[in-house]
């Protein structure tokens, strides 16, 4: 019908076809990767700005306040001012600190969420790179951030700092398992694990409504792990305020604490993506059977404006979290992830692939 | 004595030490905790105190007794209204002064209004704490209310030194029994969410059910007293066991729990807010025309001897010794403060659990570090 009016690939096509048109096959090949970095820098530092003001907002109504509202209008360059501050900040250094690794650390936190972006697929079409093994791709590198929360609470010199580490390390390693798990069974509902294969399998459905009950216990499962993957609360022991002061990067100041918080804000936007794409359809519009008019009007909204409202749904969803729970203890942390959520999970994966080998979905 | 020595341990070589405070987010103030640690379980912790020493009670020696009702405000600020009480009963029982009846009802209101203040600013903190960052703005929002009537009637909204011995400042705003009501029937609304929002939730529960019990025997050795004391079944009010005021002629219950854990200790402040909101209730309806002081000589002698006066704060049990020679000033004055005793408490309960829960023990216990110090 009109599938193609919102198709980003033909934008795509056609800049690649003038830059060849203009000069040799491996130029063009150059100038396209520059396009793309700069593109995906500025969505980075966009997206960074935005979704520390979204957090703001989000924290003030769930606390009956306000939120930013004095610099510019609603208080939307609250960020930009806090960013200029952090900018300007002097960069402090503790004695008998590794510099080396301390600088470092926040390179490597803030270059595996870079890296993770390159996968996603942002609207039909508008996709850096699409691996075939994309989902994997995905878990992989983000997974990398974790060294640098390790390298940076080991090279501060500070106690704090070494336990907000720890705490973080024990906690990612475990809850890796649980991401991967629940995300393996929308791999076996739909075969693949190229992102762009995915959504297209779930072109009539999306998978959280057509697999079922497992389905969605693996859609709550990867919520809950995702949140902790990414220390937020109500599994932030790795920063634990009121215990650790401000856990692995209690020494860092400046625009190397800037790309901690950036980082830890991106890689909310990386799970929510994924938990997007993986169960709510990615770009897909929302199809309802039998419904042909209210589906022709759901065609009519743009991919990326559905991928982005779903994105943001899930944001939306983790800073919920966040703002209304008390802090798990560590113990308590490891003891749901070993006991409860994997075995649960590890069933639930062994339950979707008999569905699946029986031909029971839809 | 011996149990007490054998608390504190020979430290190692491979211990890892980590200084918490003097400047920490959950310390609530300039208290500094040594504690020893083997990866995340506390071995020892060992309290330092002295950061804000003021000298109180020195100072007390050189100023009259009308004087040292304002300083006891400095020592424990969430509970000023009842510190004051302290001094005035300790004069006014010296000199058998007979405070009007009018006084007495309108200083019980106060005193339980400080009470849920102090409570609502403690259950505030102690969801930040443990992490519960929004329970924060609740309870602050409600607190605002009872500093409203604070401000109405004294002109300041937490260190307002309205009591003086024989009586008040002067009087109180004609509205304030009408507002005193007025926030009565408001908090009732909105205890329920309190509940909602942390007593009921499961994290928290788990976070403070079983973490830093502490039995009827260590309360005792240690001088706990308060909802902390009250939380391990120590009947230790006040208001109860040495009614001052017209405490005697109200109806309200001591809370009492067994389990003396942080969890019991939250449950008692949380039951104590509906208690107060009841003397409140009760009170606001006695309070009669008249006189709003006594007549009190500008310059007050006590007579030669000791005196002994303890109230109930929002803490524990405040106890004011002064001994006087005659003079104009109080030859030594000595304050027996309850977040000092329930300090100290801390090493006993809190070894062998993590350090998260070390701040869920310390915040269950409510300190303030002013009050320490002195």
């Amino acid at each position: 019908m009109n599938d193609h009016i919102y198709d980003f690939s033909q934008l795509t096509r056609h800049i690649d076809e003038s830059l060849r048109a203009a000069m040799s096959p491996t130029w063009a090949v150059v100038v396209e990767l520059v396009i793309i970095g700069l593109v995906f820098l500025t969505f980075y530092a966009l997206l960074g700005l935005f979704l520390v003001y979204a957090e703001r907002k989000v924290c003030a109504l769930m606390q009956n306040r306000i939120g930013p509202n004095r610099v510019g209008k609603w208080g939307l360059l609250q960020t930009i001012a806090d960013l200029l501050k952090l900018l300007t900040k002097e960069l402090v250094y503790i004695e008998r600190a590794d510099k080396f690794l301390f600088n470092l650390a926040p390179f490597i936190v803030i270059i595996a969420s870079f890296m993770a972006i390159a996968a996603i697929p942002f609207a039909k079409g508008l996709q850096a790179i699409d691996l075939n093994i994309g989902i994997f791709y995905i878990i992989a590198v983000t997974s990398v951030g974790v060294i640098g929360i390790l390298i940076g609470g080991w090279a501060s010199n500070s106690k704090y700092s070494l336990i907000g580490a720890m705490r973080s390390g024990a906690q990612v390693i475990s809850y890796e398992l649980s991401v991967g798990l629940s995300l393996l069974s929308v791999v076996i509902f739909s075969g693949s694990m190229q992102l762009s294969e995915i959504i297209r399998s779930q072109a009539d459905g999306w998978w959280i409504f057509k697999g079922h009950i497992p389905a969605f216990i693996a859609f709550l499962i990867y919520l809950v792990a995702a949140t902790a993957e990414i220390n937020r609360g109500p599994f932030d022991l790795a920063e634990a305020e009121s215990e650790l002061t401000a856990g692995f990067h209690t020494e860092y100041s400046g625009i190397k604490f800037a790309f901690f918080f950036l980082a830890e804000y991106i890689n909310m936007f990386i799970v929510a993506s994924i938990a997007t794409t993986m169960f709510l359809g990615g770009w897909l519009p929302l199809h309802i059977d039998h419904w042909a008019a209210f589906n022709r009007v759901m065609d009519y909204i743009p991919s990326i404006v559905w991928f982005f409202a779903k994105t943001f749904f899930i944001i939306y969803v983790i800073m919920w979290f966040k703002w209304t729970f008390p802090r798990l203890r560590i113990d308590q942390l490891l003891t749901l992830e070993w006991k409860y959520l994997l075995p649960l999970n590890l069933i639930n994966t062994i339950v979707i692939a008999f569905i699946v080998m029986m031909g029971w979905h839809f | 004595m011996s149990e007490v020595i054998k608390n504190y341990i020979v430290r190692e070589n491979e211990d890892y030490i980590v200084n918490m405070g003097p400047q920490h987010p959950s310390t609530h103030g300039v208290l500094r905790l040594e504690l020893v640690l083997s990866g995340e379980t506390v071995k020892q912790v060992v309290p330092h105190i002295g950061y804000i020493h003021r000298g109180i009670e020195k100072m007390c020696e050189y100023d009259t007794y009308k004087q040292i009702v304002h300083l006891t405000d400095r020592m424990d600020y969430l509970s000023a209204h009842i510190n004051n009480e302290a001094v005035c009963l300790l004069v006014e029982n010296a000199l058998e002064i007979e405070v009007p009846e009018r006084v007495k009802y309108i200083r019980v209101v106060l005193d339980e209004l400080t009470r849920i203040a102090s409570h609502q600013l403690w259950w505030s903190a102690y969801g930040m704490d443990l992490g519960a960052l929004t329970a924060f703005f609740y309870g602050m929002r409600d607190r605002e209310k009872i500093l409203d009537i604070f401000e109405e009637s004294f002109g300041s909204r937490l260190l307002h030194s309205f009591n003086t011995p024989g009586g008040l400042m002067h009087d109180v705003h004609p509205n304030f029994q009408k507002h005193a009501m007025e926030f009565v029937k408001y908090f009732r609304k909105k205890l329920p969410e309190y509940k909602q929002l942390l007593t009921d939730n499961v994290i928290f529960r788990n976070r403070t059910q079983g973490i830093g019990v502490m039995s009827r025997e260590t309360a005792i050795a240690y001088g706990v007293t308060g909802p902390s004391g009250r939380g391990s079944g120590f009947s230790c009010d006040v208001r109860k066991i040495a009614p001052y005021g017209v405490y005697d002629q109200l109806e309200f219950e001591q809370i009492l729990y067994e389990q003396g854990d942080s969890f019991a200790r939250y449950m008692v402040r949380m039951k104590e807010m509906e208690q107060s909101l009841n003397i409140i209730e009760q009170a606001v309806d006695k309070i009669t025309d008249g006189p709003f002081t006594a007549k009190v000589k500008p310059i007050i002698k006590l007579p030669e001897g000791e005196y002994y006066q303890r109230v109930e704060t929002a803490r524990g049990e405040l106890g004011v010794y002064v001994v006087s020679d005659g003079k104009k000033f109080p030859y030594r004055v000595r304050f027996r403060s309850p977040n000092f005793s329930n300090l100290f408490v801390l090493n006993t309960i809190a070894r062998g659990h993590l350090i998260a829960d070390l701040v869920a023990i310390s915040g269950s216990l409510d300190l303030v570090i002013p009050d320490i110090d002195r």
